[in-house]
């Protein structure tokens, strides 16, 4: 399909891509705000989710801040190369990003099933609840993300579209943000 | 292979039913598909109304066209009307489909940005229609546990009897959400960026503007209650108990999520109407739009409110009373820029020199009833009267007059107005103006005898007031009557508007470019415009509502006519 001539035009001088993606990125922040805000006021309330989170593996959930911190940073040389005009490095790099993306949900899922074998399902209690939703809601756009990219890195290997490299970018760094706050809100704090 | 053509490859390949109607992605056709879907669920939620006002009127009567409506089946089509009037013919029609036409025509592009992505939402919205309509057909029947689903009567299904039907309605909604989002990315960043040359942010048509507006509040409002959609989902399959006191949870939670969305989806849809109106009262009364930039500032203003009164809505729920006078000086407060907004519009007419059209004629009773349902909710947004008159029928007439001004007499002011551009054919006027005081007489007559009803204690949501001696008395009775046959009246009176609909497409006047003889933009396109919009996209020169200008022989200044 043709693009319309309404796509390229740029009143605002940010390109067209960007300033979508940071609609989207706002009304994901709501998304996820909504969630964490009932998290916290239902966890201030109270203080004895403390012991359900003792039991949460901060190791894995450390590992995977990592994973996920380091895959960011292969999105930020993805969009240096494609900044270039070099699409196959680009692409190179998107994949070794997805390939963060695999870890994180490969980790994620061996501690869900660990934690799930040992009896803390989704509905053993609120924290628990809140543990599996948030982290469920965040892990779906993982996997969002990662498909995007695969399918962002095809096009860029081609030479096409290399402005969407920097926008996956940037919706990848959210997918990552939000897990900084997650990790220490449903894994540290005691 | 064919190797010569004699004409261009774009002008005239025939693309076949599917891909021009079904699977388009150019955005008039996409506004069509919302207008004629939320149009048809418009229909759904309007036999759902006389379903149950006909039980109300006339209880345990066998009511023609679905028989003997049982307590299940009354709390079911109550909500499911709630449920679609706001999601799925407020939102698709005059915020999708009127914001798909009338944006990329009066900033003067050829398409939406992402035509791609307007064509899913679309889809997405057609997905949670269906998945809304299944709902009613599923064992235990629709979600009866009304649109705002309070838990714990929405979570557990020991209380609620609809297992299959309450989880259905919450797929839906969710999804519905998820279809404006991406339609709202769509529009705000086409009025953002794909203006044309010369369109400054302040030559932008009111209509666009609030239909921008709309698009962000909603964006900023409905994430928590996604969330707290999916938090509800869980509990009803999941075993959470998120809103559940029982496990720990709060069913407070769920209303604060609720209405957190909810108070500010009023002015989601509210705003386009009254864009709407206001780019029709300053074209019939050829007269500059008053105060155009305090227009917006109030806008605005409204919008940023919006987001500080969701608790009036609660103020039985046992929130704190010091809680509850906070939110009742916000909820006060916002009555302010509101009533500028239709100051503004009085100016506007002030000295015009009017013409009653049939679309002025809406714009004109959307202002008036507006102000009915906006002094009514002063007594709402009031704690102190709020507790007795909370979840009476003085409430319902209330939102009532609030949002039939906005989704039917908005809808039909910009129906009206834009119909000459869409179709290239005139309405009737004499068709039109039948229409319009069938509808507005009617309207008033249903919901000024409910006001009296709420005030002397109706409860809502009562399938049976004859079980409530106090609540039964002749009198009562009597008004009930005289609403559900003021219903009557009003939906036969909608005939007339598919009469002229189909009346002037067979065999209306033509209406060539601008048959108003307005400013914007949309108007220099063909009627209907083509494919593209423009075979050459115009510039713009000044701002959209110079009519009257002194210099000029002519009463108006099209925006894209150079100085």
């Amino acid at each position: 399909m043709q693009k319309p001539i309404a796509t390229n035009r740029s009143s605002m001088g940010i390109p067209t891509g960007k300033l979508a993606v940071w609609w989207v990125i706002g009304s994901e922040i709501v998304i996820f705000g909504g969630i964490l805000a009932s998290y916290l006021m239902h966890r201030l309330g109270h203080p004895e989710w403390a012991n359900y989170a003792q039991h949460t593996n901060t190791m894995a959930g450390a590992f995977n801040t990592l994973v996920l911190l380091t895959s960011s940073l292969t999105a930020v040389l993805a969009h240096n190369a494609a900044e270039r005009g070099d699409g196959k490095r680009a692409a190179n790099f998107l994949l070794l990003t997805v390939g963060g993306a695999v870890t994180f949900l490969i980790v994620k899922g061996f501690e869900w099933n660990y934690e799930i074998t040992h009896g803390y399902v989704i509905s053993s209690n609120q924290f628990w609840s809140f543990y599996y939703t948030a982290a469920g809601v965040h892990a779906m756009h993982v996997i969002a993300g990662a498909i995007l990219m695969v399918w962002v890195s095809t096009l860029a290997r081609k030479g096409q579209e290399l402005q969407r490299v920097e926008l996956i970018g940037l919706y990848w760094h959210f997918v990552d943000l939000v897990w900084i706050f997650l990790f220490p809100l449903l894994y540290i704090a005691k | 292979m064919e190797a010569t053509h004699d004409h261009g490859a774009h002008d005239h390949h025939d693309e076949g039913f599917i891909k021009k109607y079904l699977w388009s992605t150019d955005h008039k056709m996409i506004a069509f598909q919302y207008l004629i879907t939320g149009m048809a669920m418009g229909l759904i939620g309007a036999f759902m109304a006389y379903a149950f006002r006909m039980q109300l009127a006339f209880p345990g009567m066998h009511v023609p066209g679905i028989g003997v409506i049982t307590p299940d089946v009354y709390n079911a089509l109550v909500t499911n009307h709630g449920t679609i009037m706001i999601f799925w013919v407020a939102m698709p029609v005059l915020i999708a489909a009127f914001g798909n036409y009338c944006i990329p025509l009066m900033i003067g592009a050829d398409d939406m940005v992402f035509p791609r992505i307007n064509r899913l939402s679309y889809q997405i919205f057609l997905l949670s229609a269906i998945v809304l309509i299944w709902s009613f057909f599923v064992p235990g029947g629709g979600f009866g546990g009304a649109w705002t689903a309070y838990p714990p009567l929405s979570a557990e299904e020991l209380y609620s009897l609809t297992p299959t039907g309450s989880s259905l309605w919450v797929v839906a909604v969710g999804l519905e959400f998820i279809a404006f989002l991406l339609g709202g990315i769509n529009f705000v960043t086409t009025a953002m960026n794909s203006r044309a040359p010369g369109m400054k942010a302040l030559d932008v048509p009111i209509t666009v503007w609030m239909i921008v507006i709309a698009s962000i509040l909603f964006m900023a409002s409905v994430g928590p209650l996604l969330a707290g959609a999916v938090m509800l989902l869980f509990d009803q399959n999941l075993g959470t108990g998120f809103f559940d006191p029982m496990s720990g949870g709060d069913p407070i939670l769920w209303q604060h999520l609720f209405w957190f969305f909810g108070h500010p989806e009023v002015y989601v849809v509210l705003l386009p109407a009254i864009g709407f109106s206001g780019e029709i009262i300053a074209v019939f009364s050829r007269k500059k739009l008053f105060a155009y930039k305090t227009i917006l500032l109030t806008a605005i203003g409204t919008g940023v409110l919006s987001f500080f009164v969701w608790a009036h809505h609660q103020f039985i729920s046992g929130i704190d009373p010091r809680m509850a006078n906070i939110f009742t000086i916000t909820t006060v407060l916002i009555s302010i820029p509101i009533a500028e907004m239709v100051f503004l519009y009085i100016a506007t007419l002030f000295g015009g020199s009017i013409r009653f059209t049939t679309p002025m004629l809406w714009a004109l009773a959307f202002v008036a009833e507006f102000i009915i349902g906006g002094i009514t909710g002063i007594f709402l947004g009031a704690s102190g009267a709020d507790i007795y008159f909370h979840d009476t029928y003085f409430v319902l007439a209330h939102f009532h007059y609030t949002f039939f001004p906005i989704a039917i007499i908005g809808t039909y002011a910009g129906f009206t107005y834009w119909f000459p551009k869409m179709t290239g054919k005139m309405m009737s006027e004499r068709l039109g103006k039948l229409h319009f005081w069938g509808t507005i007489i009617p309207f008033n007559m249903i919901f000024m005898p409910l006001f009296v009803l709420g005030a002397a204690g109706q409860h809502r949501r009562i399938y049976d007031y004859t079980g409530f001696p106090e609540l039964s008395l002749d009198w009562m009775q009597m008004t009930r009557v005289v609403a559900t046959s003021s219903l009557l009246i009003m939906l036969s009176f909608q005939v007339f508007f598919f009469w002229n609909v189909f009346a002037s497409l067979r065999n209306g006047k033509k209406a060539g470019k601008n048959p108003w003889r307005s400013n914007t933009l949309e108007w220099t396109a063909e009627s209907p415009p083509g494919h593209g919009n423009w075979a050459e996209l115009p510039n713009c020169y000044r701002g959209p509502y110079e009519y009257g200008h002194p210099d000029r022989e002519e009463d108006y200044w099209p925006q894209n006519l150079p100085a």
